[in-house]
């Protein structure tokens, strides 16, 4: 029980992290592999704030998010849309942008390096016993997760209700018919992008209330997002946080019961099932 | 077989060529010779990178993990085996490992198998630190008598093959399917070519080499440990130089190769902390300026003065 609660926490903030590399992805149709590092960046971003201000990094996020947002809007404005634009099929522009946000990745990890040094950072922030059914957990752990759950929730609901919703769902089913019905694909999606740049930005805030992280630690979760939006299915916000949680719950299960070491090997085997009997996602259809 | 003239020709200058290349170790036994290592195991793994994402545009970030295994053998096994014993068994592991992860992911979309590369060598290692830390080993001391022209030259002899080996691919049935399936997969399908069953193929070679290469280089490393053995950057550096170069052509690569390895080694000895932003640099200037290398650059040039002569 102990070990099902702390993994869904993580798998709360998991899902937010996922959540923003599948907007990415699904809808501007970027496999961003610098999210890892936009994450740390705001991780980053959070620790000053609060060793420097003693600013709340809950309050943080409202920062973060904004600059976050004008980041990533440039990044994609200024370096992918023209991949986007010469690329002749869907093959080429993820080749493109694989290697485009890797440079990115390597240019976000060099400048953190020079900028911060490669030491470990973390900084104590309400870390301080909640009792939830019987047992006790970090405070900074229930409250990241309770964040979590909300932007989620809020995302959720506006790609579902809204009428600006009706239009990235629709881009992410069918980018060249989204164009005839009048939706400004180009302008959609570099908003998309950047939103997904600020969610992933302010779950990086959030993990760095519980988490040790360092300059080149961004990798590791680029791969968890990755697994997470490949299982839960590319553009599928459900299947994104049911898939987190299932992660969060593993690595948690595996951490404590088996070794610390290991949460990327069972990550693994839990996405080699995955590729194995069921590639379109969990709630996918099989394509025709 | 058949072979014209350009062929034999091509044969016979590849063959000089490599003959001069064995002379080095007689020159130099210090630093040129250092550094003819570094340019010939990158040669090895970047053309033999090629071979498989050339033609088939999948970008492969295994090289690491294969590398790896390939330094563990030679290091469990090296008091018990012949050392020319240890390099067969690792290309093999190398190559029945590849065949594993190309099963799983290369029926699938291009990102699947990039994404499973991208953390298969922290798997292995992190799998490897495991068995060690309950068996109580830490690291591997590799004690042989091959000294650093002794690797030379066996690196020297792999990248021969590797080339030979691309250039029978090349002529024969596979690489010709292979060629069509870069072009257009669906075609391919439909033409009668099990395009699973090729790139499965195909991408044992570079899985094979890999690991060969880790167990030609482990007896220069004396200690290895998973950390070492498993560094991820390696991956990174071979597909930067093999598409620097430019992967269309077999010869390619080795055009990246040389340059970057002087680059690499001019910032690593005068900025130590920048290499990272070095290779995200390349990363771009690959993407955004040379998208077909060096050699698409050559083939563009020569086309314009062809151009301009013809009219």
């Amino acid at each position: 029980m102990d070990i099902l609660i702390t993994g869904i926490l993580l798998g709360g903030t998991y899902a937010l992290i996922a959540m923003g590399l599948n907007l990415q992805y699904g809808v501007a149709r970027i496999m961003n592999l610098a999210n890892g590092e936009i994450l740390v960046a705001g991780g980053y971003f959070a620790f000053i704030a609060y060793t420097s201000t003693q600013l709340s990094p809950i309050l943080t996020i409202f920062l973060v998010a904004p600059i976050a947002f004008a980041l990533n809007w440039l990044i994609y404005r200024l370096m992918l849309q023209p991949l986007v634009n010469r690329a002749k099929n869907l093959g080429q522009l993820e080749t493109d942008s694989i290697l485009a946000t890797f440079g990115l990745s390597f240019i976000g990890v060099g400048l953190m390096l020079s900028f911060f040094g490669g030491d470990y950072f973390s900084y104590s922030f309400m870390a301080v016993p909640v009792e939830l059914l019987g047992n006790t957990y970090g405070a900074n752990r229930v409250l990241s997760f309770v964040m979590a759950v909300l932007i989620c929730g809020a995302l959720y609901i506006w790609l579902n209700r809204s009428r600006a919703g009706l239009s990235i769902r629709a881009i992410a089913t069918a980018p060249a018919s989204a164009r005839l019905v009048g939706i400004d694909v180009k302008k959609l999606s570099a908003l998309v992008f950047a939103l997904g740049g600020a969610v992933t930005a302010v779950g990086g805030a959030l993990i760095s209330t519980y988490l040790t992280l360092d300059a080149s630690t961004g990798v590791v979760f680029t791969l968890k997002a990755l697994i997470i939006v490949i299982m839960g299915g590319v553009g599928d916000v459900r299947g994104t946080i049911v898939a987190a949680l299932l992660l969060g719950i593993l690595e948690t299960v595996v951490a404590s019961l088996l070794d610390p070491g290991l949460t990327l090997a069972a990550a693994y085997i839990m996405f080699l099932g995955i590729l194995l009997f069921r590639p379109q996602g969990l709630f996918g259809k099989k394509p025709t | 077989m058949n072979l014209t003239g350009p062929d034999i020709r091509n044969l016979c200058l590849t063959a000089l060529a490599f003959g001069i290349c064995a002379l080095l170790p007689l020159g130099d036994n210090g630093y040129w010779l250092g550094l003819g290592v570094t340019i010939a195991m990158f040669t090895t793994l970047a053309t033999s990178w090629a071979l498989f994402s050339g033609p088939t545009h999948y970008i492969s970030l295994a090289t690491a993990a294969f590398f790896g295994v390939g330094t563990y053998v030679t290091g469990l096994g090296f008091d018990s085996l012949p050392f020319w014993s240890l390099v067969g068994l690792a290309g093999l592991i190398g190559a029945v490992l590849a065949a594993l992860v190309g099963l799983a992911t290369l029926r699938l979309s291009g990102v699947y198998f990039v994404i499973f590369t991208l953390g298969l060598a922290e798997l292995v290692r992190q799998v490897i630190t495991w068995v060690q830390n309950n068996t109580g080993q830490k690291g591997l001391y590799v004690l042989t008598d091959l000294d650093e022209a002794g690797i030379y030259w066996w690196l020297l002899g792999l990248a021969a093959a590797v080339f030979l080996m691309g250039w029978l691919i090349g002529r024969s049935r596979l690489g010709f399917a292979l060629r069509i399936i870069g072009d257009d997969e669906t075609v391919a399908a439909h033409s009668g070519i099990n395009t699973a069953r090729a790139k499965v193929l195909l991408f044992m070679v570079p899985g094979a080499v890999a690991a060969m290469t880790g167990a030609i280089l482990a007896p220069r490393y004396v200690y290895i440990e998973p950390s070492l053995a498993f560094a991820p950057i390696l991956s990174f550096q071979v597909v930067i130089m093999a598409l620097l170069g430019g992967a269309s052509r077999l010869w390619g690569p080795l055009v990246g190769v040389i340059p970057f390895t002087f680059l690499l080694e001019a910032v690593s000895s005068n900025f130590p902390n920048q290499t990272t932003l070095v290779i995200g640099v390349a990363f771009l200037v690959i993407v955004y300026l040379l998208p077909n290398g060096f050699v698409g650059l050559l083939d563009k040039i020569l086309h314009r003065i062809n151009a301009r002569e013809g009219a």
